[in-house]
C-alpha cells in the first residue's frame, strides 16, 4: 500500500495547550494533512510558549526552575531567541506532520478566508476556551452552510451543554473534577503533594477526540453526512477511572488513594536501586511469581517466613515485606533488577527518566525516537509514534511547523487566492505574517 | 436499531484485563458489533478482579468487567482445540477487524498469526495490543499498571522532592493505551477500505505512554533539546514559584481545591478574593518575585480555610480562573453539571440488577448514543454467533460443549 491512512483528508485546526495538539498529531500521524489557524495578533495560552518574548529571566535552564515546572517552559538550548515560538518545546512536541498558516479571524475578511478554507476540508477541530468560536461567529450551523458535510468538533472541558457549559479549565481542575486526582496521592500526605504536572485528563481527551474524528470519518464515507461532535474532557477521563466509580455506584464505597500499593498484589511498589534517585517497581500478581521473586533474590531466609507464604499475608505485611525488598534492590542498578527479577517471571522494570528513555533498548530497538531537523531550532532526536502499522508505516514526516510557515501553501495551493488578492490581505495584516505583532499578553 | 457511526463494523474481540477491552467498548459504544470471545469456563480474568457487587466476587458480578465490556456479545472458545481454531479462522472471514492482547508469543503459537488470518480475510485489520510491542528485548517481559507506567510514562516526574515516584490513581496507563488503539484501529480501517487491504497494527503498552503521557512526551523532548530533566518538584509551600499566584492543589474548609494560573490573572484573582486594594500594595509589584509568592500565600492560605470547595469553585468560575474542587468519586456522581448533560447512565444487568455507569466519552449529533447494553455473560451469545451468524446447528453446540470448544 503507498498511501498512509488518512492521505486525502484535511483537518483544519484551531489547537491549544496539550489536549488538541495531541488530538491533531495522532491525526496528521496517520496522513492526514492539518491545517492550524494561528495568528499573529493573538497569542494563545501555553500553546507557543506563555509569553511571546520571555525575558530571558523566565527561560528556565532546568526541569527544577520554577519550582519544578521548568521542564513544560523549556526553549531548545534554554534560548528563547529571536523567535521564541519556534523554539518552545512544548509546541515542538505535539506539532509534527503539521502545517502552519495566519488569519485573523477578528476581522470580517478573515473570516472570509477562513470560510474558503473549511470549503476544502473535511474536518474542522479546536479546543479552545468555550464561547471562544461563538464569539468568532464560527459555529457549527455557520460552517455547515459553508460545507455540508464538514466534520465538527469541539472538546471544552466540560462540554457544549449544561450549566457550566463557559467554564475554562484545564486539564488539572478538570480530573480533579472527575476524581483522578482523589485517587493520586502519597497516602501518608494529603492533596498539597499531589500537584504534579502530569495531567491524564489531557492525555484521555486527546486520544479520545481523535477517535471521534475518525468514528465521524468513517460515518461520512458510508452516508455522505458531516456532523458536530461534542466532546466534554471530563467525560473522557471519568471512564478510565471505571473501578472507582463502579465501586461508589455498586457498593457506595469512597476508595482513598493507595499509593503505589495495590488492592490484592503485594509486593507492589517502588523501591530505591543503587546511585541518586534511582528506582525499580515490582509488582507480584500470584504465588508463582512470589517464588520467582524469593529465587530471583537467591531465597534469603526471610522469603520463606510462614506469614509471606499466601497473597493475604503478605499483604497483611507488606511493609515489612517492602523493607526486606528495598534492602536488596538498593544495591542492584535499577535495570539490572529488572533483567534479574524478568528471567524468573516477574514484572518489573526500572522507574526510567528522560536520559534513560533515549538509551533505553527496547525503544531504540524498536525506532522510537526519530531524527527530527528544524529550520529555528536544529536537530534532535524526538518521540514518535506511538504504535506500527504492518502496511502503511507512520513516521515523523514533517517537522513542527513555524508560525505561519505555510501562507503560501495554504492560501495559494489549497484555498485557490490570486497572487493580488493575497498581496491586499496581507497588507491588512488580515493573513499572513510569521511573528506575533504583540509584546505582552497582560 | 437507529444509525450509529460504526453501525456496519464487525470486531472480532480476543483481549482481555483493561487496555484492549477498553479499545473494543470505545468501538461498541459508537456501533460497532464486538464479539468477545472467552475462555471456556473461566472467561477474562477481569471477572475475577474487583470491585464486585455487593462485594460478592462472582464472576458475573466484577464492576471491572461489567464496566469494560458494555455493548459488546460474549461467546466461549477454546483457542487450543483444533475445532476451537477452525471456528476462530471462519469468524475472521466474517469480520472487519479482529483485536488481540495475548502476550506476542501467543498469536503464532496458536497458528492464529496474521500472515495466516490475512490468508482467510485480505481486508482484516489485526490489532495487537502487548507490553512492550511484537519485537524487542523486551518483547516476552512481564508487566502491570505500575510498571507501564515506570518505564513508559511519566512516573519518573510525579510526586514530590524527595519522596519516591509516585503512580498515577487506578489504572490509567492501560486505559489509554485502549485509547490510543483505538484510534490505530480506526486508522486502519479506514485505510483497509480505502485501499482493499488490511494489516496488522503492533500497539505497544509502553510506547502509548512515552509518545502519549501529559507532559511525558514534552520531558523527553526538553531531555533531548535542551538537557532538561524533569524530576518531582517541591510541594507548594517550599515551591521557588514562577509567579506570584498559586499552581496546584490547596485546603480549603471541607477538602482541597486544584487552581492553575496564568501570570495575567493577578488580578482575578484579588477581584475573586474581594481584596482589589493588594493591586497596589507595595508587597505585590514584582508578581514574579518569590518573596512576593510567600506574602502571598499567608493571606491565600487563610482566605481559602473560610471557604467551602463548593464556594470556591463558584467564585473562581464567576471570576474566569481555571479551579476545581478535588472530587471524590461520590462527589462526581453527583456533580450537577454532569446530570444536567445526562453524562451516567443506567445499564440493567440480569445479575445485579440496575447500576449507574460511565457513560459515552462524546457525543455525536447525526448518531446519538443509544441506551448502553450490558456486559455479556459468559457465553451468552453462543447461540446467536455459531448458529445465526456461522450456520452450526443447534446438536452441534451441545457436541461442542460436550468437547470443552465452547
Amino acid at each position: 500500500m503507498t498511501k498512509l491512512p488518512l492521505e486525502g483528508v484535511r483537518v483544519t485546526a484551531i489547537p491549544v495547550v496539550f489536549a488538541g495538539p495531541f488530538a491533531t498529531m495522532l491525526l496528521a500521524d496517520l496522513g492526514a494533512e492539518v491545517i492550524l489557524v494561528e495568528s499573529v495578533h493573538h497569542f494563545p495560552p501555553v500553546t507557543r510558549g506563555y509569553l511571546p518574548r520571555p525575558p530571558q529571566a523566565l527561560v528556565p535552564t532546568t526541569g527544577a526552575t520554577f519550582g519544578g515546572t521548568g521542564g513544560i517552559q523549556t526553549y531548545v538550548d534554554h534560548c528563547a531567541g529571536d523567535r521564541p515560538w519556534d523554539r518552545f518545546v512544548m509546541f515542538h512536541a505535539l506539532g509534527r506532520n503539521k502545517s502552519s498558516c495566519c488569519i485573523d479571524l477578528t476581522r470580517p475578511q478573515g473570516v472570509e478566508v477562513f470560510k474558503r478554507l473549511i470549503k476544502v476540508s473535511d474536518v474542522f477541530f479546536e479546543s479552545n476556551a468555550p464561547a471562544t468560536m461563538e464569539k468568532l461567529g464560527l459555529t457549527y450551523d455557520v460552517l455547515r452552510d459553508v460545507k455540508p458535510d464538514i466534520i465538527y468538533l469541539s472538546m471544552p472541558g466540560l462540554g457544549c451543554s449544561g450549566p457550566h457549559k463557559y467554564c475554562s479549565l484545564f486539564g488539572a481542575q478538570l480530573q480533579a473534577l472527575a476524581g483522578h486526582t482523589w485517587l493520586t496521592r502519597y497516602p501518608d500526605l494529603d492533596y498539597t503533594t499531589t500537584q504534579s504536572l502530569l495531567f491524564h485528563c489531557d492525555a484521555s481527551s486527546g486520544a479520545t477526540a481523535a477517535f471521534a474524528v475518525l468514528c465521524a470519518l468513517r460515518y461520512r464515507k458510508r452516508t455522505g453526512k458531516g456532523q458536530f461532535i461534542d466532546l466534554a474532557q471530563i467525560e473522557t477521563v471519568i471512564p478510565h477511572l471505571g473501578e472507582a466509580i463502579m465501586d461508589y455506584t455498586m457498593n457506595g464505597r469512597v476508595q482513598e488513594p493507595i499509593g503505589n500499593r495495590h488492592p490484592s498484589m503485594a509486593p507492589h511498589g517502588v523501591y530505591r536501586c543503587r546511585g541518586e534517585d534511582r528506582w525499580v517497581v515490582i509488582s507480584v500478581s500470584s504465588d508463582e511469581e512470589w517464588q520467582g521473586l524469593c529465587r530471583a533474590l537467591g531465597n534469603p531466609p526471610w522469603a520463606s517466613e510462614e506469614r509471606f507464604s499466601t497473597s493475604k499475608g503478605r499483604l497483611e505485611n507488606q511493609d515489612e515485606l517492602d523493607k526486606y525488598i528495598e534492602e536488596w534492590t538498593c544495591c542492584h542498578d535499577n535495570y539490572e533488577v529488572m533483567y534479574i527479577l524478568q528471567k524468573e517471571g516477574v514484572a518489573a522494570g526500572p522507574v526510567i527518566d528522560q536520559r534513560d528513555a533515549y538509551h533505553d533498548a527496547q525503544l531504540q530497538c524498536r525506532g522510537f525516537f526519530e531524527v527530527v531537523s528544524h529550520r529555528e531550532a536544529g536537530t534532535h532526536l524526538y518521540p514518535g509514534m506511538l504504535y506500527k502499522m504492518g502496511k502503511t508505516p507512520l513516521s515523523i514526516r514533517k517537522p513542527p511547523p513555524c508560525l505561519g510557515e505555510h501562507n503560501d501553501y495554504v492560501f495559494k495551493d489549497v484555498i485557490g487566492m490570486s497572487d493580488d488578492e493575497i498581496a491586499e490581505l496581507e497588507k491588512e495584516q488580515i493573513i499572513g505574517g510569521d511573528e506575533y505583532l504583540i509584546e505582552s499578553i497582560f | 436499531m437507529p444509525d450509529q457511526a460504526l453501525s456496519d463494523v464487525k470486531v472480532l474481540d480476543l483481549t482481555w484485563h483493561i487496555a484492549g477491552p477498553y479499545c473494543t467498548k470505545l468501538l461498541a459504544g459508537y456501533g460497532a458489533e464486538v464479539i468477545k470471545v472467552e475462555k471456556p469456563g473461566e472467561g477474562d480474568p477481569t471477572r475475577r478482579m474487583g470491585p464486585f457487587f455487593k462485594d460478592d466476587p462472582h464472576p458475573e458480578k466484577s464492576g471491572l468487567f461489567l464496566h469494560l465490556n458494555t455493548n459488546k456479545k460474549g461467546i466461549t472458545l477454546n483457542l487450543k482445540s483444533a475445532t476451537g481454531k477452525k471456528i476462530l479462522k471462519e469468524l475472521v472471514s466474517n469480520v472487519d477487524i479482529l483485536v488481540e492482547s495475548f502476550s506476542p508469543r501467543v498469536m503464532p503459537s496458536l497458528g492464529l498469526d496474521y500472515q495466516t488470518l490475512e490468508q482467510i480475510n485480505p481486508k482484516l485489520v489485526m490489532v495487537s495490543i502487548s507490553n512492550f510491542g511484537q519485537s524487542g528485548p523486551y518483547r516476552d517481559f512481564k508487566a502491570s499498571e505500575i510498571v507501564e507506567y515506570a518505564m513508559g510514562g511519566a512516573m519518573y516526574s510525579t510526586g514530590i522532592a524527595d519522596r519516591e515516584p509516585l503512580k498515577l490513581g487506578g489504572n490509567v496507563t492501560q486505559y489509554q493505551a485502549g485509547t490510543v488503539a483505538a484510534v490505530a484501529t480506526m486508522g486502519a480501517l479506514y485505510s483497509a477500505e480505502c485501499q482493499e487491504a488490511g494489516q496488522h497494527v503492533d500497539v505497544s503498552i509502553m510506547e502509548t505512554q512515552a509518545g502519549s503521557a501529559d507532559r511525558r512526551i514534552i520531558y523527553l523532548l526538553g531531555y533531548a533539546c535542551a538537557g532538561v530533566l524533569t524530576t518531582r518538584w517541591p510541594p507548594p509551600r517550599e515551591a521557588v514559584r514562577m509567579v506570584i499566584l498559586p499552581q496546584g492543589v490547596y485546603p480549603c474548609k471541607d477538602g482541597f481545591i486544584n487552581t492553575l494560573s496564568l501570570p495575567q490573572w493577578w488580578p482575578r484573582y484579588l477581584n475573586a478574593m474581594g481584596m482589589p486594594e493588594l493591586k497596589d500594595d507595595p508587597r505585590f509589584q514584582n508578581i514574579f518575585s518569590a518573596e512576593a509568592g510567600l506574602e502571598f500565600d499567608a493571606i491565600w492560605y487563610s482566605w481559602l480555610a473560610d471557604h467551602t470547595k463548593e464556594e470556591l469553585f463558584e467564585i473562581f468560575l464567576e471570576a474566569k480562573i481555571a479551579s476545581a474542587p478535588v472530587n471524590s468519586p461520590e462527589d462526581v456522581l453527583k456533580y450537577p453539571h454532569l446530570k444536567e448533560r445526562q453524562y451516567f447512565t443506567e445499564i440493567d444487568h440480569p445479575e445485579t440488577g440496575k447500576v449507574v455507569y460511565p457513560g459515552a466519552p462524546f457525543k455525536m449529533t447525526e448518531t446519538p448514543s443509544q441506551a448502553m447494553q450490558p456486559a455479556p455473560l459468559l457465553g451468552q451469545h453462543n447461540e446467536e454467533i455459531y448458529c445465526k451468524l456461522l450456520g452450526y446447528r443447534r446438536e452441534d453446540l451441545v457436541k461442542l460443549r460436550e468437547s470443552g470448544v465452547i
